[in-house]
Parts: structure tokens; sequence; C-alpha cells
């Protein structure tokens, strides 16, 4: 079956491919190659969606990516319902399903239409001004109706299955754009032999030869060279040819971002192939070749369905072989119109006048239009378009005023000029220059390796587009090294030629009057709001855009710009280029999300760092937490356990027996080298030089400023090697900030450091059981007190594999970290967990080690200090080196600020009520009876239920707060005040006995 | 994305393979304890902010790790130069009118 408007002979597709689809739940035919946006017009559907503010009825205004009305969300299944979909641009697949957006409860009857009559109270800035007041509404009235009623289409609910593809490529030329002039460019370029890649957003190379009927080249039809030309391009080595992709941004230094669209236009897709694929080029040299877009007339009721852009009604007919109607009006202000009214002539189709608003202009199309007995009327303008669902007439008025006359007419083709695609250019930061003869804005000043041609140039005629293109293409593959090229450039034996047009609004829409003049459709801008956007003050394009969302909806204002611009300027009385023009940016059409993330989502969002015992704490039970990439054992419950249960089985099993903790996660850095010593003096603020080999020193590390950046325990392993250890999540930063100093402050000092903490496991055997759990296993050391007291590391084996084995502690035990090459780390552990089973020793996690070094007063970097907290806020002063003269910090601590007095410093709290555990993070006052805003002197920086203690426990930040102690201090809560009891820092053992219990 | 020429590993990679690290020649006082408190904050708190040609550093840290130093224009981000950590800042940039 064919479809009413499908012309039989007419346009480049076979009809005997045909595919079904539905359309807001009716069934039509198409076939194959057609868009969304031809099939819907082959079968005489111009209504396809609602506007977004008045909800006026909208059909198809262009054949291209500029489309601003024919929206439609396009629904696969549950997960893949894509709104906003420009029909001009969907291919057609047999099955495909779309939907209309923005009505309700039909497109043909809208109850939100009522917008367009109330039209009065929403013109320019009505947000601004109508929503200001009472201010209660604001949240319980107008933001919940406001955002109901706002956006388009509906997002679908499900998490998008499709994948998306990435690549990089390099190469010397890249084209932009597959028309007439990128095909030049390409050929020149690729006949040298660089890399060449050419795109073009269409299914189809060719640009306007898609419609430019009168174009010939090397003795053909333009478009079938241009198909020639391509298949050329495909076969060469050195040519990649991307049809289905959009150049959406230009970067710097010529990177510029595709989209290629894989599988949105196939029926099955199937899973193997992406959705999208994102490539990221890095060109020598960039051709932009993309094009002009034609404007419309700027009339009453423009919008009408059936009132399109007259290039778009000849690429249906040409391409698509579609009429778009069968009684077709004319309003141009160029030549460009004539050429489709004469093709549709040709093709059967009734031209019932061509309105022309210019006096007496002369051209052949001109001639041969009024030779096929097409009625033409110059000096004239159409004032307003008949109908509603549908336009169902024109009425003509001569352009000065005058006598009116209704012509019936079922489409308007409309030209208003063509306006140079400078986006791209724009995107490199190129300067655009106004041209006042031709009254559009065309490259200027360039700021990359690029170069415009052919229309986006603002070069008019075929033949100068292909030579300008060739010769571009044949210079940037030269000055990007390619050699001299033997093909021959194309030879244009007939084009076509665009004059120019007109800028603003027609006659009927000009200053004075109300009439619904569209300016920019998808945001429903009217000419009359730009107007009084400028009445209101907004002086600037840029305050005009705002104030009228004037070319801020998703089509960017592909077609809205210039006419915005003319009429803003016109009010102003200004010169447009004094006006200026607003800003392009990327994306030059919308980019899917997915295209950006690529393959970057799910468990490849962010890596995962697991330790050497992750698997063995799994089989355990344990529950993970995420500290920075890593995924951490936060505590092993037991069967019936919760995590408080778990939590404080685990704390009082390690002071009484011991216990087993990995710390492999904190950083390790050794640094090595003759002057290791001395460097180790500059970067930490305690002494180093006289640590004896096999000590340990807890060492503090300050940014310049004075304030604490890292801390950790060093063990020296000889005198030449410090074995350094970090924060968990600061040891990037760590070895980046010693790189730093080492590189360019003390280059002299001879060191090399070295990130080992993926080399090394780290086993934590705490508590008092610690020494008996470890010694059957360890070789070649004498692990008495007397042979490794408290703070000392040893070199030997564990379990036949080499260890550093460190007495240290983080829970006030006695206690050992045992480090193995990570590779043994699981098989050490399982080893030592056998031995402490003997004793019954836990496995702990990182609450309890946060409870157990809370106990004992152990701060936390980056948790009990936040970026502004000295040694001395911190009671650390005895770790400063006070006869030192040099370290990174020690100028920032004498600042008066860090010297002054009643500086916030960590103390303990306890709460009066022992049951009642303090949140982290809570304000703390003096005085709870003051008035609001109380002044706050601190908060809670750590916090936890000690069973231990058989009480909470705190650590807080107090100014002044070591003068204190013993003082009631307050909690003010959303519940009530808590009161608590400033005290020292440590909790359990405060004499330090337990470190050799 | 930035390509960015190492002058350590003497070729372009991309911006990905890099991390600033701030303005450059701001040498750190050899006697830093007994600077004055003005002295400490021109050192430490004042930076230049230019519209237009900037000397920073430039860490190639997924590559050779190496700090260095560039030469950017901060309106095009053009780079004019990069040279190593330690190199006195040039007296003349290639492309400079005198």
């Amino acid at each position: 079956m064919t479809a009413l408007f499908r012309i039989s002979g007419a346009g480049r597709l076979s009809q005997a491919k045909t595919a079904s689809f539905r359309f807001d739940g009716k069934s039509y035919a198409g076939i194959e190659g057609d868009t969304l946006a031809s099939a819907l017009l082959a079968n005489g559907v111009h209504l396809v969606g609602r506007s977004f503010k008045y909800h006026r009825p909208r059909g198809v205004l262009s054949a291209g990516a500029e489309e601003p009305n024919a929206l439609v969300q396009i629904v696969r299944d549950d997960a893949r319902k894509t709104p906003n979909v420009r029909a001009t641009v969907q291919e057609l697949y047999d099955g495909l399903t779309a939907h209309s957006q923005n009505r309700w409860p039909s497109l043909a009857f809208d109850v939100g239409a009522v917008n367009d009559v109330a039209s009065p109270l929403f013109s320019a800035g009505f947000y601004y001004k109508t929503f200001m007041w009472p201010k209660w509404a604001w949240k319980d009235l107008y933001e919940p109706n406001i955002r109901a009623a706002a956006g388009l289409g509906v997002s679908p609910e499900k998490p998008d299955p499709d994948h998306y593809a990435a690549r990089y490529a390099h190469c010397e030329v890249l084209v932009l754009g597959g028309g007439a002039a990128g095909i030049a460019a390409a050929l020149a370029a690729a006949e040298t032999g660089v890399r060449v890649i050419l795109a073009d957003e269409q299914a189809e190379f060719g640009g306007s030869l898609r419609f430019e009927s009168g174009a010939r080249i090397d003795g053909q039809d333009g478009y079938a060279w241009a198909q020639g030309a391509i298949a050329k391009l495909k076969a060469m080595d050195n040519v990649r040819v991307l049809s289905r992709t959009t150049a959406f941004g230009y970067y710097a230094q010529n990177f510029v971002g595709l989209v290629e669209r894989v599988s949105d236009h196939l029926k099955s897709p199937g899973r193997e192939l992406a959705r999208e694929r994102l490539w990221q080029v890095r060109a020598g040299r960039v051709v932009i070749a993309t094009g002009a877009i034609e404007r419309h007339m700027v009339f009453a009721n423009n919008d009408r369905p059936g009132v399109m852009l007259a290039s778009a009604a000849r690429t249906y007919l040409n391409h698509y072989g579609v009429a778009v109607g069968r009684n077709v009006g004319v309003y141009t202000a160029n030549d460009s119109a004539y050429a489709a009214a004469i093709d549709l002539k040709k093709a059967g189709v009734n031209i019932a006048a061509i309105v022309d608003l210019r006096d007496n202009p002369t051209c052949p199309v001109i001639d041969e239009a009024r030779a096929l007995g097409i009625e033409i009327n110059f000096g004239r303008a159409v004032v307003s378009a008949g109908g509603k669902l549908r336009v169902s007439s024109m009425t003509v008025q001569p352009k000065n005023g005058g006598g009116e006359r209704t012509i019936p007419v079922d489409a308007i083709l409309m030209s208003a000029g063509w306006t140079p695609s400078v986006h791209l250019f724009s995107q490199s930061r190129g300067k655009v220059a106004f041209n006042d003869e031709t009254k559009r804005f065309v490259p200027g000043t360039y700021a990359q390796d690029c170069v415009s041609v052919g229309a986006s140039n603002g070069t008019d005629g075929l033949d100068a587009t292909v030579d300008e293109a060739y010769a571009a293409g044949a210079k940037a593959a030269k000055d990007a090294g390619g050699k001299a090229g033997k093909g021959a450039k194309p030879k244009v034996d007939a084009g076509e030629s665009w004059s120019r047009g007109m800028l603003g609004a027609a006659p009927g829409a000009g200053p004075g009057t109300t009439v619904k003049a569209f300016v920019d459709f998808q945001n429903d801008v009217t000419a009359k709001d730009i107007r009084q956007a400028v009445h209101e003050g907004m002086h600037s394009i840029e305050h005009v855009k705002r104030f009228t969302t004037n070319g801020m909806a998703t089509d960017q204002g592909k077609t809205s710009n210039m006419h915005g611009l003319a009429i803003a300027a016109e009010e102003l009385g200004k010169p447009i280029p004094q006006v200026g023009l607003t800003t392009f940016r990327a994306p030059y059409t919308p980019v899917t999300f997915g295209s950006i993330v690529g393959h970057a989502r799910g468990a490849l969002f962010d890596p995962t760092r697991r330790t050497a015992t992750h698997g063995w704490a799994a089989s355990q039970g344990a529950v993970f937490e995420d500290v920075g990439h890593w995924k951490r054992a936060w505590y092993f419950p037991k069967a019936g356990e919760d995590m408080h249960a778990a939590v404080n089985r685990e704390c009082v099993t390690v002071r009484k027996v011991g216990g087993l903790f990995d710390a492999s996660t904190l950083g390790k850095i050794e640094v090595v080298g003759p002057d290791a010593a001395k460097f180790m003096e500059l970067l930490y603020t305690n002494p180093w030089e006289k640590l004896e080999t096999g000590r340990c020193r807890y060492g503090i590390m300050l940014r310049e400023d004075g304030f604490i950046y890292d801390d950790g325990v060093v063990g020296r392993l000889a005198p030449d090697r410090f074995h350094v250890t970090t924060t968990t999540g600061g040891a990037p930063r760590v070895m980046n900030h010693m790189e730093d100093y080492l590189q360019t402050e003390f280059p002299h000092l001879n060191v090399w450091l070295t990130s080992i903490t993926e080399q090394w496991a780290v086993i934590a055997v705490q508590g008092p059981k610690s020494r008996d759990i470890i010694a059957p296993l360890v070789e070649g050391i004498d692990m008495s007190d007397e042979a490794m007291p408290h703070m000392s590391v040893r070199e030997g084996k564990i379990c036949g594999v080499p260890t550093r084995l460190f007495r240290m502690s983080f829970t006030g035990e006695r206690g050992f970290e045992v480090n193995v090459p990570a590779d043994y780390g699981e098989a050490v552990w399982e080893a030592l967990w056998a031995e402490g089973q003997k004793h019954g020793a836990t496995a702990y996690g990182t609450e309890t080690m946060h409870v157990l070094r809370a106990e004992k007063g152990y701060i936390i970097v980056g948790q009990d200090t936040d970026g502004t907290v000295t040694p001395n806020d911190a009671g650390l002063d005895w770790a400063v080196g006070k006869k030192k003269t040099d370290f990174v910090g020690i100028r920032g601590l004498t600042r008066s600020d860090l010297v002054a007095k009643g500086r916030k410093q960590l103390v303990g709290l306890k709460t009066k009520d022992p049951k009642v555990v303090l949140e982290e993070g809570a304000q703390i006052v003096a005085d709870p009876k003051q008035p609001i805003p109380m002044k706050m002197i601190g908060h809670v920086t750590s916090s936890y239920w000690s069973e231990n203690c058989g009480r909470s426990i705190a650590l807080a930040l107090v100014a002044g707060g070591r003068d204190r102690m013993g003082q009631t201090l307050y909690v003010p809560m959303p519940n009530g005040t808590i009161e608590v009891e400033v005290t020292g820092m440590v909790f359990v053992d405060e004499k330090g006995e337990r470190l050799n219990g | 994305m930035l390509l960015i020429r190492c002058p350590y590993c003497e070729e372009e990679r991309p911006e990905l393979e890099f991390r600033n690290a701030g303005e450059a020649h701001i040498a750190r006082p050899t006697n830093i304890a007994a600077e004055s408190d003005d002295d400490f904050e021109k050192f430490f708190f004042i930076r230049a902010n230019p519209k237009g040609v900037i000397y920073e550093r430039w860490r190639h840290i997924h590559g050779c790790a190496r700090f260095f130093n560039a030469v950017r224009d901060t309106v095009t981000d053009k780079f004019v130069m990069t040279y190593k950590a330690g190199e006195p800042k040039p007296a003349k940039l290639p492309g400079a009118s005198k």
C-alpha cells in the first residue's frame, strides 16, 4: 500500500521496502530510508506535537537536526523510552513506535492549550514576575506545579540497558560535514595520503545535494556524484568515513567530540551493537564544512502544522518522494524557495501562489517559475496563516498595507534566507565577523588550526564552494605533511546559488503588533516577546536571550537566533554587530548521557581496591565499607549479631585476648638514600637523625601553613632506609607532597621515594596475647620486650616468607603489625588466624579499630582534624622537634593566628548520661539558654559507644578546650540539649601500661 | 583535552596524564623560619592569576612523574613552551616580538 502523499517516481527510496510504524497508537506504512518525519508526512500527518509553553499544535518545520517542533518519544520497551527525539532525524525501522509529547488527553484535543488563550499571562519573563509572592506559596504551590508542567516527554523509569562504546582517534585532517564542500575537501586531503576522517550527521552523505535537483558534478547528478565520491573515500586505507555522526563539541588544540549513532535506526540492534559511539578525535587540521540552515519567516501563526522551511519540503520531495501538500503556498524573501516551488510543481503539486516580500527581484528561477504558470506576487507579505491543527489558508497583503486576500492552502513553504552554521567554528574560540552586505555572521579570526569552507563560510554557489573546499582540503593535508595529491578537482557542471534574504519580523508582525509570530518555536518566543524584553530594560543580547529564553531550547536557536538578534537590534536602534551574537556552546545537538559515560558505569564507574585478605573476610561474613577506593572489612558479625553487638564483642575480645585486623590499606612509602634522614627531617615535624636503626617513631607531616596534613608511624630499617606509613586516604597526596619537595625544593638531597602500599600486606595483631599468637610462626626475630620493645621494627621471616615486623599499637594494647609481601598476605593471615583461635582471639574490622583508638585518644587525621588543626591544637606538641631549624610548616606554625589564645583544641567529652552517644559533627555551646543563633564553640569529631568503658566516649574540638577540663558544656540537638563534661582524651589505661601488658 | 609536552619524556602527551601544580618560580626561602609575616604571606598566599601568559608547574603524574614548568596563555589555553624544573624563567618566549 502506498501512502497518500508518496509520489511515485519521486525520491530515492525503494518503494518496495516497506516498514510499518505506530504513532500515537495508530499504524502507518513507511518505507526503508524514511525518517519518522518523512513517513508521517507521506501519510498526510503534519500535526506531531504540542508546543512547550502555549501547547500550540505543531508540525514538522525542517528536514534535519535544526528541528524545533517535531519532538517525539520513541519507545522500544520499558527501559528504552527516549524523549525529545527529533522526528526529522530518527530513521524509520519496521515496528517503530512513537508518541507525541506535551499533550493531554490527546494530541488533537489538549487541555493545556488553555495556555494559548491565556497567553498574555505568560509573556516574556513571566516566571520572574509572577511567582514572587506570597513567600510561602513558592514551596507548596508554585514549585510543585511548575515542575509538573515543565519539561517535555517522559523519562524511562528503568536503568538504560544499552551499552555505549568509545574510541580515541587521530588524524591529520578532520572534515566536519559531508555535503559537497566536505566531500571535496576530504577527496583533496585523502589523495595526499594523510589520515583523514570525514563525519556527517545524516545517514546518507550529500548535504544539500539531497534536495538540490539542479546540481551536476563531474557529469552526474550531484547526489549521485556524492555517493560515488564517498564509495571512493571508503575504499582508501587512510580515510575513515563516519555517517550518522555528529560533531558536537570543538575543544582546545583541535580536539573534537563526535557521537556516532550506531543502532538507533535498526529494528533489532542485538546485544552486541552499541547504541552510540563517542569518538574523541585529535586532528592536525580541521575543515569545517557544516553548511547553512534556512530561516523561517516571522509572521502571525507561522507555527501552524503545514508551515515549513522551503528546503525541507524540497528534501521531502526530492529525497523521500513525499509531497508535503496538494495545494501549497510559498512565502519568501530570497530565491531558494522558488526552486522548491518549481520541483513541487513539476511533481504535480499545485502551487497556489508565491508571495515574495522583495520588489521586483530578478533571477533565472523566478523566470522558470513564471514559465511554469505559477502565480508570483512581489512586494507582498503573508500576514497570517489560517487553520489550527493544520494550515488552511494564507492571508496576503501588500507589504506596506492595503487590501487583504486569503488564499486557501494546505502547506506554506517559507524561506527568509540562510544562516551559516558557525557553531563549531565559534566553539573553537574563533571570532565571527558580521558581513553587512549579506547580513550574516561568518568566520572571522581563527583561534585554532581549522578552516571553514562552503556555506558555513558564507560562500555562495556550488562552483565556488567546491573550489574553496578542495583547495582547503589540499592545503590542510599539505600543512600536515601530506604529499602532493594527484587527483583532479571535481568539476561543477551546474549548481544553484542562494542570494540573501531578510532578518527579523516580517510585515504584520513588526513593532506595535501583538500577533503570535514565532521566532523560537521550541521555547514559544514571539517577536513581541523580544521587543518587550528590550522595553523592560534588557539591552544586551545575553539578557534578552535569558529573559525571553530565545535560543535556549534543545535546538539552541539554530533557526531563531538571527531573527531574535535582528528584532532586538531594531528595537534598540543599533546595528546588529553592536548588539552582538550570543555564545555558541557545546553540544551542537543534544548528546545522551550514555555516550559520555560510555563503559564507565556500574562496576566500571570507579576502580575497586581489595586487600589480600578480602576473600577470607568475605567468607567469614564480614560487612565491608568503602574507604576511598578500598573495600575494608567493617565488622565481622556472628550469627544473630547486629553491628553493635559485633563491635562490642570485637572491642572487648581485643583488650582481653587479642585480635587480627587487616591494615594493608595504610599508605606505605619507602624513603631511601644517603640523605634519607635529612629528607625526613624536612618533611616531618619530628627529629629523625638520631632515631636508631630498628626503632619507630610517630611522625606528623604539616603543610607549609602549619596545619596537620598527615601522620603515621615510621620505622628506620637502616641508616639510609625508612619505612613510612601514611593514612589510607592520604597515601597518594603524601607521596605527591614528598615528590614535590624532593624534585623542586630539595633536589640536592640524594633520596629515592617508592610507593610500597601495594607491595606489603599488613596484618595488625593486637592484644595481651598478640606475641603468643605471632611468635610460633616467626623465625630470626627475638620478640622479647628487651630485644624488641614497643615502637621497634625487625626484619626476619614469618611462615617462611620475609616480614617487616613492627611492634606498634593503634589500640593501646601490646601490639604488632606484620608486613609480608602481598602475595603471601592471605596465607600468613590464615596461619595467624589459626594461632589466634587457640587463644580465643577475634578478627576485627574498621569500626572496632576506630573505637579502640578513640578509647586511647589516638587521632585520625581527616576526622579529628580538618585542615585547620595544628599539632598543638591536637595535643601533639611533643611531636614537634623544638631544636629543629627547618621543616615544612615551621614558619606557618608561628603565624599570629596559630599561636593565639582560644584556638580550638582536641579534648575528650563524657556525656552526663553515660548511655547517650553523641552525634559526630554535633555543635557544642557553653550556654544553652542564650538566644538563637547561639555561639558555637566547637564540634564533636569522634563519638562511640565503648563497651570496654561501659559508657559513651567522644573527642571534640573545643575553643580553649584544655582550659575547660571538668567544665560542663552543652550539645543542642533537635530532641533536646545534651550535657557533657570536658575530659582528657584518654579513656582507657591512662598510664599506657597495657602496651607491655 | 590539552596536549602537553613533557620536557623529560620529550613528547606531547594528553592532559589526563598530568596534574597542574600551581604557579611556578616561587622558591621556598632558604631560611624560612626567619621570614617576616609579609614575606611569608607573599611566598605562601599570594598568586598572580594573570589573564594571558602564566608560568606554572605541572607534574607528569601518570607518566615519568616529574614536575616541570610550563608557559601557558590562560586565554587560549595554548602552551607557549615547557621546560624542566630548576631551569630559569625564560627571558624570551618563542614567537614573542622581542
